[in-house]
């Protein structure tokens, strides 16, 4: 709760940005999850009455969508595709690597803040699969090396 | 001033154009020689991404894959003047993979700066829309039914019998909405045209609201394609700015405003009536139909709900007519088709051709076989929902009739190729995990077929109960069919019953118990 006294200023500045937009809900948690990097789940109820929708109702929707997170992300967030393409290529071999490598699984963050795990169903990519992003940067083909490469650039930041 | 072409598209960053670009700008100072570095779209040759062509007087040239260590050496070599190199690939559009294709839809990409409103002129932008703006609305639905075109996202609907529901359903405000929640594994082309060909969607877009009377535009666009979202926005400033999005435009007293959305990670967002609710701030939980969008969509408007591709066809409909399109294709399956090779193919990329082409073309005379080396031993056509073809089928042509005849669908046109080392009843589990996943939740059969069917498939392959299992597994594949609210459901059989049915040795079966 206290963290989120800090945050709100925030949120109430975004919700008030999103006022008179037609079916503003996305866009507000999209908002506050760029700003903020998540959604604290003290915001729900001030989402709620700024729309006049139930607590439950925000609840929902923020919990039915994969990519909105209630708790804070790693500095980079690595998301590895799991789906079919992907897998033709060896995309299995690739998620235990950076599980191992990472020590940790997926929906999880290393214990030193450094990364969080997500896996994803299709980047689009598939033409140079296996692939993964970290944060924005989409990379393909992506081997058990080129993964520790992308992993020791970043931890060099 | 020489003018390089390096690309923009998602793909091509994947596979390091940003470091090459650097490299140019950087190594082409140090020498002194000026110049000018225009991010296009990709031409889709994906195994020699990142490519770099170069503007001479013979015309383009291009070099690829070209990597950041490669540049001094390129440039030593005399890139800048078209010379030859290992890497020198002549003029891209010459190689066979590139000429042997019918570029209607996708007839600008990697060859236009994709955010700059007057290369899109110049290279016949806007023609359709400027046709459109002469003609009744009921004209330019007549152009969309007579060219044939069918909706790209997968279920194949004529477009021109949508379009006209919405034209016919009275009401003060209605929406075009583009679907661009492309989140089948093995497909790419809405990123490629919205990366590579902003405009040509946008353009679409209003062309559809002058059809129908709908002045208000939304892009539902997937979260994992940021780029996608930056190139889109930038085209559609462009497009404000110049009077071709907005009030009035081209002084015609016609409106139609363009805004994007994103997604939020939800597969179930590109079921349209999910995608609507999603639209809306909601859950993206599926609706019943009727009634259809058509007649009661976004915000309880008439709506069409359009995929990328189906969108980004139209302006060429209006520009050429109908016919023209028609002409292209065979049987009830008219125009192109943007085909994507994925997965294990040696080469990846977008190939747009007229329906009827053949699996086996695609496979060996322009894929080139897998990538691995090993024989390909099964394709899923259509996405994750899509079945898995065998070696036996591969010579059936590109025709959505024709792939339903075999009960697999032809879907967005994405094509995962498996070699022999891809175990099928894994795929067909991973098929079921899926669908639990990213079920909405709404409907029984879908929401615990689903996970009932990863235990059923579980028990198969650990010998439990096996033959009991394989008609059980059937049995829901059945429900799942039949009583699914939508494709969702009602679709993830395809996957599991075509690789049971053509791969039962991977469930330890025998060909006449499974």
């Amino acid at each position: 709760m206290q963290d989120y006294q800090k945050q709100r200023a925030t949120v109430l500045q975004i919700l008030e940005d999103h006022q008179s937009m037609p079916g503003n809900l996305l866009p507000i948690l999209h908002g506050i999850q760029d700003t903020l990097g998540y959604i604290h789940p003290s915001a729900i109820a001030d989402i709620a009455s700024a729309l006049q929708l139930s607590k439950a109702e925000v609840h929902g929707v923020v919990t039915f969508y994969h990519y909105f997170r209630q708790t804070p992300p790693g500095q980079h967030t690595i998301r590895i595709c799991r789906a079919e393409s992907c897998q033709s290529m060896n995309s299995k071999g690739l998620e235990a690597h950076a599980k191992q490598t990472l020590g940790i699984d997926f929906h999880e963050t290393t214990a030193d803040g450094r990364f969080s795990l997500e896996p994803v169903y299709c980047l689009g990519n598939c033409a140079c699969s296996p692939a993964m992003t970290i944060d924005d940067e989409v990379h393909g083909r992506v081997s058990s090396e080129k993964f520790d490469q992308l992993i020791a650039s970043k931890g060099a930041e | 001033m020489t003018r390089l072409f390096i690309s923009r598209d998602s793909t091509a960053l994947s596979l390091g154009a940003e470091h090459v670009v650097t490299a140019f700008q950087t190594q082409a100072a140090a020498l002194g020689q000026e110049i000018e570095i225009v991010r296009n779209g990709s031409r889709g040759l994906f195994w020699l991404e990142p490519l770099v062509e170069v503007e001479t007087a013979e015309g383009r040239v291009a070099y690829g894959p070209v990597n950041p260590s490669d540049v001094s050496d390129l440039l030593a070599a005399g890139l800048l003047e078209g010379k030859q190199h290992p890497l020198f690939l002549g003029n891209i559009e010459e190689l066979a993979y590139f000429k042997d294709q019918n570029r209607l839809t996708f007839a600008r990409v990697g060859l236009t700066d994709p955010v700059d409103i007057d290369d899109y002129l110049a290279h016949d932008g806007y023609r359709g829309l400027h046709n459109a703006l002469k003609l009744q609305a009921a004209d330019i639905v007549k152009q969309v039914t007579d060219s044939g075109l069918r909706g790209r996202g997968g279920a194949a609907f004529p477009t021109g019998i949508k379009w006209n529901t919405v034209l016919n359903a009275p009401a003060e405000q209605k929406y075009i909405v583009c679907n661009a929640d492309e989140g089948d594994s093995g497909t790419f082309s809405d990123r490629m045209i919205m990366e590579g060909d902003p405009f040509v969607l946008i353009e679409g877009m209003t062309i559809a609201g002058l059809a129908v009377g709908a002045t208000q535009g939304y892009i539902y666009l997937r979260i994992e394609y940021p780029h996608a979202k930056i190139a889109l926005n930038q085209a559609i400033e462009a497009a404000y700015a110049r009077g071709y999005l907005g009030e009035n435009i081209q002084n015609s007293g016609k409106t139609f405003h363009l805004e994007v959305r994103s997604g939020a990670g939800a597969y179930i967002c590109g079921e349209e009536t999910s995608l609507l609710e999603s639209l809306e701030g909601k859950r993206g939980l599926v609706r019943f139909k009727p009634p259809l969008p058509a007649i009661v969509g976004l915000f309880g408007k008439p709506t069409i709900v359009n995929n990328v591709i189906s969108l980004a066809s139209v302006p060429i409909i209006l520009d050429k007519g109908g016919e023209y399109y028609r002409d292209y294709g065979m049987g009830r399956s008219r125009g192109t088709l943007p085909i994507q090779i994925a997965g294990n193919i040696k080469h990846p990329g977008l190939f747009e051709a007229a329906f009827g082409i053949t699996l086996r073309e695609i496979l060996y005379t322009y894929g080139g076989g897998s990538a691995s080396g090993r024989p390909i031993r099964a394709v899923q056509v259509g996405g994750p929902l899509g079945a898995y073809v065998h070696e036996g089928q591969f010579d059936t042509p590109l025709d959505y009739e024709a792939f339903a005849a075999m009960q697999a669908v032809l879907g967005h046109g994405g094509i995962v190729v498996h070699d022999d080392t891809s175990n099928m009843a894994d795929m067909a589990r991973y098929a079921m995990e899926f669908c639990v996943e990213e079920s909405c939740g709404k409907c029984t059969p879908c929401r615990i077929g689903s996970t009932r069917g990863v235990e059923v498939i579980d028990k198969i392959v650990n010998n439990i109960e096996k033959d009991k299992n394989t008609v059980l597994l059937r049995d829901l594949c059945n429900t799942m069919t039949f009583g699914s609210l939508c494709a969702m459901g009602g679709m993830t059989p395809f996957p599991v019953l075509s690789a049971l049915n053509h791969f039962p040795e991977d469930f330890g079966l025998s060909k006449d118990k499974a």
